[in-house]
């Protein structure tokens, strides 16, 4: 942000030597200058950032033992997962990263009312989001797909795709193409009761464990984030920002990158597995 | 307390009223602020460990009135070679032990049970929460929280740190994880070990959830610090001030905070999925729901090595400084000593294996664990010869801090080396959860760690109170506690070695086969004792020099270090003029301090300072 020390009315004051040169109030007093606090900002988002990554290392690596060690789980659970509502979540989320940069550029720019309304979309993006998620977990809910410790997957409520479960058999090891697979048009769907009851792997409430921890770790991680746009945009309501001060904005919309970059190494590992 | 100095209003009488505290934004009264939590947390923790050192003396001071002598012992302690079967949990099958067949056993075998301190079941929760407060609570934030969160600014020459608010959040958590803490407590309690081991945590009916999301939010306020540190270290050094004219107390600091922020999330996400696993069944860790156990132990030491060394790393930093001021002399290898400190906080990633050999971790992966521990110990020494360099033709002044500078020296070399024993593979699969291990890490993290925080403490106590302590009770409380700790821990390494399992409510049954361990535990016993008559006379030196100490100069110890080139206690924004450093200024270079007889303080300013 070169170019800040040239523009800012105030960033040159920063080689004064007393203490006490004017601060405009956006400035905290420990800092010299607007952009000696953005740096520090933007220093220390990209370190929390790190901490969200580790945070969700643990699970990721998780996935990894478990799918290492019961491939055959891995393969036969995921077709219970929706593609379809999958990619339209992960395509919802892309977008919401594009507003939020659009978003992160309009503050830059000091257009007030364009940020707003890039900051509203992404904000609706972020609800559709938790929409379809519901939709997803209500199914799972419906047909007992649950974690280890619910896990009692009855199949009684699948009334569609017989021949999709009857490919289905011996997926355990060969993953045979399903119909839900090569045509996205037939929802995908439960395997009738003989396929969850007698050829299914041991252990698939392992999967589902991994399923809810991740996704509902990623949940509670857009839930934060539409706490962090909101409160942005109560500060660009109320005129906050401008041309030299839009840390927060470039922050969130840090956040909220990589939000949408967990999701998108979540949605193939879980729901397009091979 | 009398303020009589011209100087501007220091920090402490800035402003007034409680809220001017809970809610500051000052770094200064942040680290008071986490002194005082931190301290009351170790008194807790204390009488926890004074309990535990009471109960383990009773069989041994009642055998032999006993007939149970006559008895032969019904084996050896099963932990002592962890067979591979029950090694998957060998905390928890020692905690069963304590908690259901030693105290069964004891009352067939022998006539008349002793009457022991504690019950199995409160010998559990007592020796876990003494755990659990002493790490979470005091160690771990200890020296970069309560004194770091001081100094740093200071020794930067900076306002404050770069996130005030998030430094105040920072110290709120550390008080709701406390309140965690006490909850548990009071609630029933917990005996898992500090450890949260699973199964036994997802399976035992004391308060695993509230303990966990207890270190949880502890965890969350160290990452905030990390983070805060971090970006302090980058974005506010003084002018002038390149990284390499950083003091080293700075450098293990910012080493630290790297460690705290690369390996607390991990921590994070374990102990929410322990949770999750009581709460919903979850089954990551749970073997009855196709969860790996072993697995959560990875996990939990991926973080807990590392934490050693958040632990260790500022003790380390505070040890510098000591050693070079008083021995009037520049430090020994700067670069060296700053560098072996990140070198330690990247290389403890790689070694978290070593605690589970037991665990049924492979063979190739156990020798590769045991050699790439072995790689940490090098850095370490590297530290601990420059600071012997560092000392060689000083002229050592005996001040108090320099006392705990000396004793770290000694106890971390112990607890360093016995380090060895248990990184080797082979000797660890006979010591691992004995005595020896206890000692070991009492040695490191009480003789290193909390000895390192009591010499920091006292260093910059002038700094901080404004305020001279008295140097014959500092002195006398230093060498209490460097012979109490000794005599505690010393018995337990012979205890240890020959068999004495850790984490046992009652050994009686071992003193037909080992007569002698008898006598170690009493010794072990009598120098705990000895070690908390140290901490009393501590408080009472540090109280005294509140009530009556002589007020202290800007610059007691002769440092050239940023921190004393201000007023003692420094006014709120810490300099009245921020520090503009020269070329040629050097933190460890003392000679332009030339000691004043009238004034008792050093006089001059450090080369190099505008
Ligand atoms: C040269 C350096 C060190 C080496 C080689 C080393 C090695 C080890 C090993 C191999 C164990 C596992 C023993 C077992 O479970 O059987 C252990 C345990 C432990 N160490 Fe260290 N260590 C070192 C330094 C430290 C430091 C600096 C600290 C703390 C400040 C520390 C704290 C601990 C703790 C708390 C345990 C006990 C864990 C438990 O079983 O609950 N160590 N150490
Ligand atoms: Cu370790």
């Amino acid at each position: 942000m070169n170019d800040l020390t040239a523009l800012a009315p105030h960033g040159v004051s920063a080689q004064s030597e007393q203490g006490h040169h004017p601060h405009p109030d956006y400035v905290a007093h420990h800092f010299d200058s607007a952009e000696q606090q953005f740096d520090a900002g933007k220093l220390g988002v990209w370190v929390f950032l790190v901490t969200e990554i580790l945070f969700f290392s643990g699970l990721f690596c998780a996935y990894a033992v478990y799918r290492g060690n019961h491939p055959e789980v891995f393969v036969y659970a995921h077709h219970f997962l929706d593609k379809n509502l999958g990619a339209l979540n992960t395509a919802v989320l892309i977008f919401s990263s594009l507003t939020m940069a659009l978003a992160v550029r309009a503050a830059q720019l000091e257009q007030r009312r364009a940020l707003i309304a890039f900051l509203l979309v992404t904000l609706l993006c972020a609800f559709v989001f938790l929409g379809v998620k519901y939709v997803e977990y209500r199914q799972k809910w419906e047909h007992g797909l649950l974690w280890a410790g619910r896990y009692h997957a009855t199949g009684q409520e699948s009334n569609h795709g017989p021949e999709a479960a009857s490919a289905d058999r011996g997926a355990a090891v060969a993953a045979g193409p399903r119909a839900g697979e090569t045509t996205p048009a037939v929802p995908p769907e439960l395997p009738p009761e003989a396929t969850a009851s007698e050829d299914a792997p041991r252990l698939v409430g392992v999967f589902f464990s991994i399923y809810f921890a991740m996704t509902g770790l990623h949940a509670l991680h857009v839930i934060g984030g539409i706490g962090a746009v909101t409160w942005i945009l109560a500060r660009a309501v109320r005129g906050d920002f401008n041309r030299f001060y839009f840390g927060p904005v470039d922050y969130v919309g840090l956040y909220w990158h990589l939000v949408d970059l967990v999701w998108i190494f979540l949605f193939p590992l879980l729901y397009l597995i091979h | 307390m009398d303020h009589s100095s011209s100087a501007p209003v220091d920090y402490l009488h800035a402003d007034r009223g409680i809220r001017s505290w809970i809610f500051t934004l000052d770094h200064k009264r942040i680290g008071v602020m986490y002194l005082v939590g931190i301290a009351a947390s170790l008194v807790l923790g204390g009488l926890f460990a004074l309990a535990i050192r009471t109960h383990l003396a009773i069989p041994a001071l009642t055998h032999g009135t006993t007939p149970a002598a006559s008895v032969p012992a019904v084996g050896e302690p099963a932990a002592v070679a962890a067979p591979e079967a029950a090694a998957v949990q060998a905390d928890a099958a020692a905690g069963l032990a304590a908690e259901g067949q030693a105290p069964t056993a004891a009352s067939t075998l022998q006539e008349t049970p002793p009457r022991y301190l504690l019950t199995p079941r409160q010998y559990n929760r007592v020796f876990t929460l003494h755990g659990a407060i002493m790490i979470f609570l005091v160690i771990i934030p200890g020296i970069p929280a309560a004194l770091g969160n001081f100094v740093l600014p200071l020794m930067l020459g900076a306002k404050d740190v770069a996130f005030p608010r998030l430094n105040l959040a920072s110290f709120h958590l550390w008080v709701i994880g406390a309140v965690f803490f006490l909850a548990v407590l009071f609630t029933g309690g917990l005996d898992t070990g500090w450890t949260f081991y699973t199964p036994y945590s997802t399976t035992t009916d004391t308060r695993v959830v509230t303990a966990a999301l207890g270190a949880f939010i502890l965890g969350f306020s160290s990452i905030f610090t990390g983070i805060n540190f971090i970006a302090t270290v980058h974005m506010l050094r003084a002018r002038g001030m390149s990284w390499f004219k950083m003091p080293l107390f700075v450098w293990s600091l910012y080493a630290t905070a790297v460690i705290q922020v690369l390996a607390t999330p991990v921590l994070g996400i374990t102990l929410l999925l322990v949770a999750a696993e009581r709460i919903f069944g979850l089954g990551i860790f749970d073997p009855k729901l196709g969860g790996d156990p072993v697995l959560f132990q990875h996990f939990f030491w991926f973080y807990s090595h590392p934490a050693v060394y958040i632990m260790i790393l500022p003790g380390m930093g505070v040890v510098s400084e000591s050693i070079s001021t008083f021995s009037r002399k520049h430090i020994f290898g700067y670069r060296f000593i700053a560098f072996s400190s990140v070198a330690i906080a990247l290389l403890g990633f790689l070694v978290w294996g070593h605690h589970m050999f037991t665990s049924g971790q492979s063979r190739l992966a156990g020798m590769i664990f045991s050699a790439l521990t072995f790689s940490v110990s090098i850095p370490s020494a590297i530290k601990v010869f420059n600071w012997l360099a560092t000392m060689y033709k000083g002229s050592i002044s005996l001040q108090t801090p320099m006392c705990y500078a000396l004793a770290f020296l000694f106890l971390f070399g112990i607890g360093g080396l016995t380090g060895l024993f248990l990184g080797a593979l082979s000797t660890d699969v006979h010591l691992h959860d004995t005595y020896f291990v206890v000692a070991h890490f009492h040695y490191v993290m009480f003789g290193g760690t909390l000895v390192a925080f009591l010499g920091g403490l006292h260093y910059w106590w002038p700094k901080m109170t404004g305020k001279m302590f008295d140097e014959t009770l500092g002195r006398l409380g230093a060498l209490a506690i460097f012979l109490g700790l000794n005599l505690t821990f010393f018995p337990q390494f012979v205890l240890g070695s020959r068999g004495m399992p850790r984490r046992y409510f009652d050994y009686s049954l071992l003193l037909d086969r080992h007569p002698e361990f008898a006598g170690l535990n009493v010794l072990s016993t009598a120098g705990a004792f000895l070690t908390g008559l140290g901490f009393v006379i501590v408080v009472i030196c540090l109280a005294h020099s509140l009530w009556r100490g002589r007020p202290a100069p800007a610059n007691p110890w002769g440092a050239a270090t940023l921190e004393w080139q201000t007023s003692s206690p420094p006014p709120k924004e810490n300099f009245l003029r921020p520090p503009v450093l020269s070329e040629s200024y050097d933190p460890y270079y003392l000679d332009d301090l030339e000691y004043d007889d009238k004034t008792g303080a050093y006089a001059g300013v450090p080369l190099g300072l505008a």
